[in-house]
């Protein structure tokens, strides 16, 4: 058994926030969420941390450990390095309410403003429709997100550039991907996507990729397609001629 | 006082809770959802495996018969007959409209939803999505019900039912943000708060699982049945021990994985009951092509009903052939030597668990086998409603899912929880509905003051008794306690002895806890919110431990090693707990209601 | 966003962060080898000189359009070429390839970081307070991708060609053309087959290769068009470096061959 220190933020609306330092027994196996709900019990009782399952299911204790967008439960201690303290801070994207704990509503408003599914009618008369599993396989990766909102709170859009109103950020791309690449989906979300939404506004810096704890491949496998299917609206001549003479 | 006003509130987010906001908001009427968390997160995104629904895309022999003779066989035929036949009916509806709001499950060859095969049902019967199952289910409800004009509470907890003339008339509860008080208005409640899982120490349960609904509903006048009945789900995590009690899911041994003891034996081929003798392979070759789909062969024992398989492993620990961390092994990586892509196939079918083991373990299921051990999971006991509107005797109060009693039995089966939140929420959201359209809500009134005086002096109880000196009992302390107790004497091998004094720990808890304090403000205090949440997961407690020393018998989940055998009269008898007129816990023996003659047949051709 | 009292200080400004690893090493290759190849690149295209060696021709020339070589496809230098302008033949084609790699999604990620600091990594301060992205101009026309794209497809046919001449070595005794292979040959033959990982793995290739369907189950070239490009795609970032290295290097090979510093063996 090992002590550890942790620097953990303190604060809350209305006051002066500060890091304050605590010390912990930390056992094997044990994890950066361990570590806080163990300093909870010994010595914050209100420090307060948003959390759920634990498990890397819920996408609830998304918080910033040693500078990078973690999830808490999947962060084990013996990765990270000894020699210092442990820093943990609330996301950054999101207004503190406190401690540790970030008011993440606007992504909920966010999300209401994506037109949702709209499935065309259904393949066979008993309601049902068909789908190849390779089709649904594309989905299936974006279907993955826990709505950790790690990737907006990566994202220097949103992070340093605060265009929470004329940018959706990569969760919401996910979610856009999901729907437009439904292979039952008819409904049209490319307009949106370039004006309201600000896709054009990604950058490319596949940090959202990087943090995403499902490991889904945000910029790659969504962001950029999604941008190509608004270029092949919006930005390609040649294809929109083709389009018009073709009807497709 | 904030005051919020529906037609319908619905206290919880998950599964139940989304479905019946859904169908309660389509019927018209104005829909309020309480949620404890962030939308999306209840503990419904922790289901793995599927959702059970006889839709017979897999093997044409299923139908919904079937499904109902399987839940009721699981259950020990202690089950609401009539919950049980709705729910087999209706699951394969409630999964196609699924499908018609976004949901993606794994598809067959023929393109249609593909099921697999699990624990105590006959056929491959759950719909699923890899392991993530829950999660497909949690989205698809929410991203459907965030475009239908509920107003939802995000991180508000309901800490007390205020009633009027006997009839539900809303809530009251406390944010987490500012812990702000409001009062939410209501011509129909419906509780969908899940289980009671933190009760106990090693629990797959995340924190809101506190038995709120339960306690919500017996302070209100409704009746809890079944509460005995525990599930432990066979398979958590074991190691390292701040993962302890993560679930497993069945889908590992689904896809061909095996039990396994510290000698290499595949013990559950040892202890086959009678009930399932015949429905059992006889040798782990059998076993194997099951899981690979043959429909000849049987299925392995370690696809038996979750209660027996967490008896036998907890035998085989106590036996000392357990894990060199007091589990035994789970192993899948054996299938290499039956399939050559073995690597690929399991982190395709398999990718969370995969994940879990390698992130939170270090362990790589693909070649090594896994530590586990029974972990609490589920409880089959809950608030007694009506089979068919999900109403309880309370009227106005509506009850669904986990928190909701009677469907199960004496044991679940897996998968038959998510269907039984789709179908029995659904219900609930339309029979509330309908009856706050003939009930409209009433204005303000003195009872509401009253009760609203009474619930804010309660709640803020903790933090003053902080400035006032209390004896300084600490929220985390009591809670930690009560685990270890429930854990120690009220688990999953029972006894008189160790009953009584669980109990006997439990009232003193009780008393002790009315002197907890908790530091800090009202603001985002998870002190003061575990504070709160205590009274609810005692009284859950409570009722555990004194319906378990009544039933003496074994059935299902609940097992006695001092009275190892079914009993007859036991099995014709339903517990049912209820607030006495003293304001004591009472406790009352009421027959099981035996199935209509057309569903015994049912069962009888399904033995 | 409103800032709330009580929140983190923000992160403005250059490199500031709370990481502690060694987040500018990624940032600062990229600048070094980035500038490096254009550097090189700029001075090897103003050379107008060493660019071929026998059956060999460097792929920073091809094709030569015009110039003064056997592997001319018009004639020599325009004669509308302003005096005014260093000619070579360069300068007519090199604008395709570089304004592929340009506006290629991979590269725009990497030299906004290295170039622009936009940010210079992940949670790590910018220098700058506004930000246009490429909502507007002039990163807007970073939209052109694919036309680009089709330029480099026909390159890649164009290359290979090359890749196939070099394996045709004239006998200096017969003067007749013989099938063989030399180091430069491996040498031209490497760098079509990086170049082609790169340019069919580019997500707009992708896009049009099938990405832009919902359903691609049914049709099985489509498919296999789609997977194959979806294969490369997870691989863009290495073949971009990678392609990047070997036609600076298969033109340093080439012109140090034809400056007599390096000698051609032949293999076969």
């Amino acid at each position: 058994m090992a002590s550890r220190t942790f620097r953990i933020w303190r604060g809350e609306q209305g006051a002066d926030g500060q890091f304050a330092e605590y010390t912990t027994d930390i056992t094997e196996g044990m994890v950066v969420l361990d570590a806080v709900h163990q300093i909870q019990a010994e010595s914050a009782g209100d420090l307060a941390v948003r959390w759920n399952c634990k498990a890397g299911k819920c996408g609830s204790c998304s918080a910033e450990v040693n500078g990078n967008p973690r999830l808490m439960c999947m962060t084990r201690m013996s990765d990270l390095p000894e020699d210092r303290p442990v820093t943990i801070e609330p996301m950054r994207t999101f207004p503190l309410l406190k401690d540790l704990v970030t008011d993440v509503s606007w992504n909920f408003e966010v999300k209401k403003r994506i037109k949702k599914f709209k499935p065309r009618a259904p393949d066979a008369a008993d309601g049902t429709w068909r789908m190849d599993q390779r089709d649904v396989d594309r989905v299936q990766e974006f279907r993955k997100c826990i709505e950790c909102f790690l990737c907006q709170d990566v994202c220097h859009v949103l992070r340093d550039s605060h265009k929470h109103d004329e940018f959706v950020g990569p969760r919401f791309f996910v979610h856009a991907a999901a729907l437009e690449m439904h292979p039952l989906d008819t409904e049209d979300r490319l307009e949106e996507l370039k004006e309201a939404q600000g896709v054009g506004y990604c950058n490319i810096t596949k940090c959202c990729t990087k943090v995403c704890p499902e490991h889904i491949t945000i910029t790659d496998n969504a962001i950029i397609p999604l941008k190509e299917r608004v270029v092949d609206r919006f930005y390609d001549p040649v294809r929109n001629l083709f389009r018009i003479v073709t009807g497709r | 006082m904030q005051v919020a006003e529906h037609d319908v509130l619905v206290i919880g987010a998950g599964g139940a809770g989304l479905r019946a906001a859904i169908e309660a908001s389509a019927a018209g009427v104005s829909v309020g959802l309480v949620t404890k968390s962030l939308l999306g997160k209840a503990h419904t995104v922790m289901a793995e495996g599927g959702i059970a629904a006889a839709l017979a895309n897999v093997d044409g022999r299923d139908d919904w018969r079937t499904h109902f003779a399987d839940t009721m066989r699981g259950g020990q035929y202690v089950n609401n007959p009539t919950m049980a036949e709705l729910h087999a009916r209706e699951a394969p509806d409630r999964v196609r409209e699924l499908e018609a709001w976004g949901a993606v499950f794994d598809r067959t060859n023929d393109q249609k939803i593909l099921q697999r095969n699990f624990g105590g049902h006959k056929y491959p019967r759950l719909a699923h999505v890899g392991d993530r199952t829950g999660l497909e289910m949690i989205r698809t409800l929410q991203d459907h019900g965030i475009h239908l004009g509920i107003d939802v509470h995000m991180e508000w907890t309901v800490t007390r039912l205020i009633s009027d003339g006997g009839r539900v008339v809303g809530a009251f509860g406390y944010d987490r943000e500012k812990g702000r008080f409001q009062v939410f208005r209501a011509a129909a409640v419906v509780l969908a708060t899940g289980g009671i899982g933190r009760a106990y120490r090693v629990t797959s349960n995340s924190w809101e699982y506190t038995g709120d609904g339960h306690a919500l509903a017996y302070e209100a006048g409704a009746e809890l049945i079944d509460m005995e009945y525990v599930q432990f789900h066979p398979t958590g995590m074991v190691w390292p021990p701040s993962v302890r009690g993560i679930l497993v899911t069945e889908g590992v041994r689904g896809e061909g994985g095996v039990l396994r003891n510290s000698e290499g034996n595949r013990f559950m081929f040892d202890d086959i009951p009678d009930l399932y003798t015949g429905s059992t392979a006889a040798d782990a070759e059998e076993g194997w092509r099951y899981t690979q789909g043959d429909k000849e062969a049987r299925r392995p024992p370690e696809l038996l009903t979750r209660d027996h398989v967490a008896r036998c492993i907890v035998r085989e620990i106590k036996e000392g052939r357990g894990s060199p961390h007091g589990g035994v092994f789970l192993d899948i990586a054996w299938i290499k030597e039956k399939l050559k892509d073995s690597e690929a196939h399991i982190r395709r079918k398999l990718p969370s668990m995969y994940h879990q083991f390698k992130e939170l373990a270090g362990i790589d299921i693909t070649s090594e086998a896994m530590e586990v051990g029974p972990t609490t999971h589920y409880v089959m006991g809950g608030v007694k409603v009506d089979g068919e509107t999900q109403m309880s005797r309370v009227p106005g109060l509506f009850a669904a899912g986990e928190c909701a009693g009677g469907l199960h039995g004496a044991n679940r089966l897996g998968g038959n929880s998510l269907s039984d939140l789709l179908v029995f929420g659904k219900r609930a959201g339309e029979h509330a509905a309908k009856y706050a359209g003939a009930n409209p809500r009433s204005a303000a009134s003195g009872a509401e003051n009253e009760q609203v005086e009474a619930a804010t002096r309660d709640a803020l109880a903790p933090l003053e008794r902080q400035d006032g000196g209390g004896d300084g009992v600490g929220s985390y302390a009591i809670q930690s306690e009560l685990q270890d107790l429930m854990q120690a004497k009220v688990g999953i091998v029972r006894s008189q002895a160790e009953l009584e004094s669980g109990l006997a720990d439990v009232l003193a808890l009780k008393e002790r806890s009315r002197n907890v304090s908790v530091a800090g403000n009202r603001a985002y205090n998870p002190g003061w919110h575990t504070a709160l949440d205590l009274p609810n997961l005692l009284l859950v407690s409570e009722a555990v431990a004194r319906t378990a020393a009544l039933r003496k018998e074994s059935r299902g989940a609940h097992f006695r090693e001092d009275h190892t055998a079914k009993d007859e009269h036991w099995g014709k008898t339903t517990l049912v707990v209820r607030k006495g007129a003293d304001g004591e816990m009472e406790i009352e023996e009421e027959a099981v209601t035996p199935p209509r003659e057309e569903l015994q047949q049912i069962i009888e051709e399904n033995r | 966003m409103p800032t709330v009292a009580g929140a983190l200080p923000e992160q403005q400004g250059f490199g500031v962060t709370r990481r502690r690893d060694n987040w500018w090493v990624v940032p600062a290759a990229t600048f070094a080898v980035l500038s490096g190849f254009i550097v090189y690149s700029t001075w090897a295209a103003f050379q107008n000189a060493h660019y071929e060696f026998g059956n060999y021709l460097s792929p920073m020339y091809s094709p030569v359009l015009f110039g003064d070589s056997h592997h001319a496809w018009f004639g020599g230098k325009p004669s509308i070429w302003p005096a005014f302008l260093p000619w070579s033949p360069a300068l007519l084609i090199l604008w395709a390839p570089a304004g592929f790699r340009l506006t290629c999604y991979y590269y725009r990620g990497s030299y906004y970081k290295a170039f622009w600091a936009s940010p210079v990594n992940c949670t790590v301060g910018k220098p700058w307070r506004t930000y246009r992205g490429e909502n507007s101009l002039p990163l807007i026309l970073q939209n052109v991708h694919r036309y680009f794209l089709y330029l480099a497809v026909a390159f890649i046919g164009i290359l290979s060609w090359d890749a196939w001449m070099a394996m045709w070595f004239v006998d200096p005794a017969t003067g007749t053309e013989q099938f063989g292979v030399g180091v430069g040959t491996l040498v031209l033959t490497t760098n079509v087959i990086l170049l082609g990982g790169y340019t069919f793995g580019c997500h707009s290739f992708r896009h049009l290769a099938g990405g832009f369907l919902n359903r691609i189950s049914g049709k099985p070239a489509r498919q296999c068009a789609y997977s194959c490009s979806s294969w490369l795609n997870v691989r863009h970032m290495k073949f971009a470096w990678t392609s990047l290295f070997w036609v600076a290097f298969s033109d340093v090979y080439v012109r140090l061959c034809s400056m007599g510093i390096w000698t051609d063996y032949r293999i076969l």
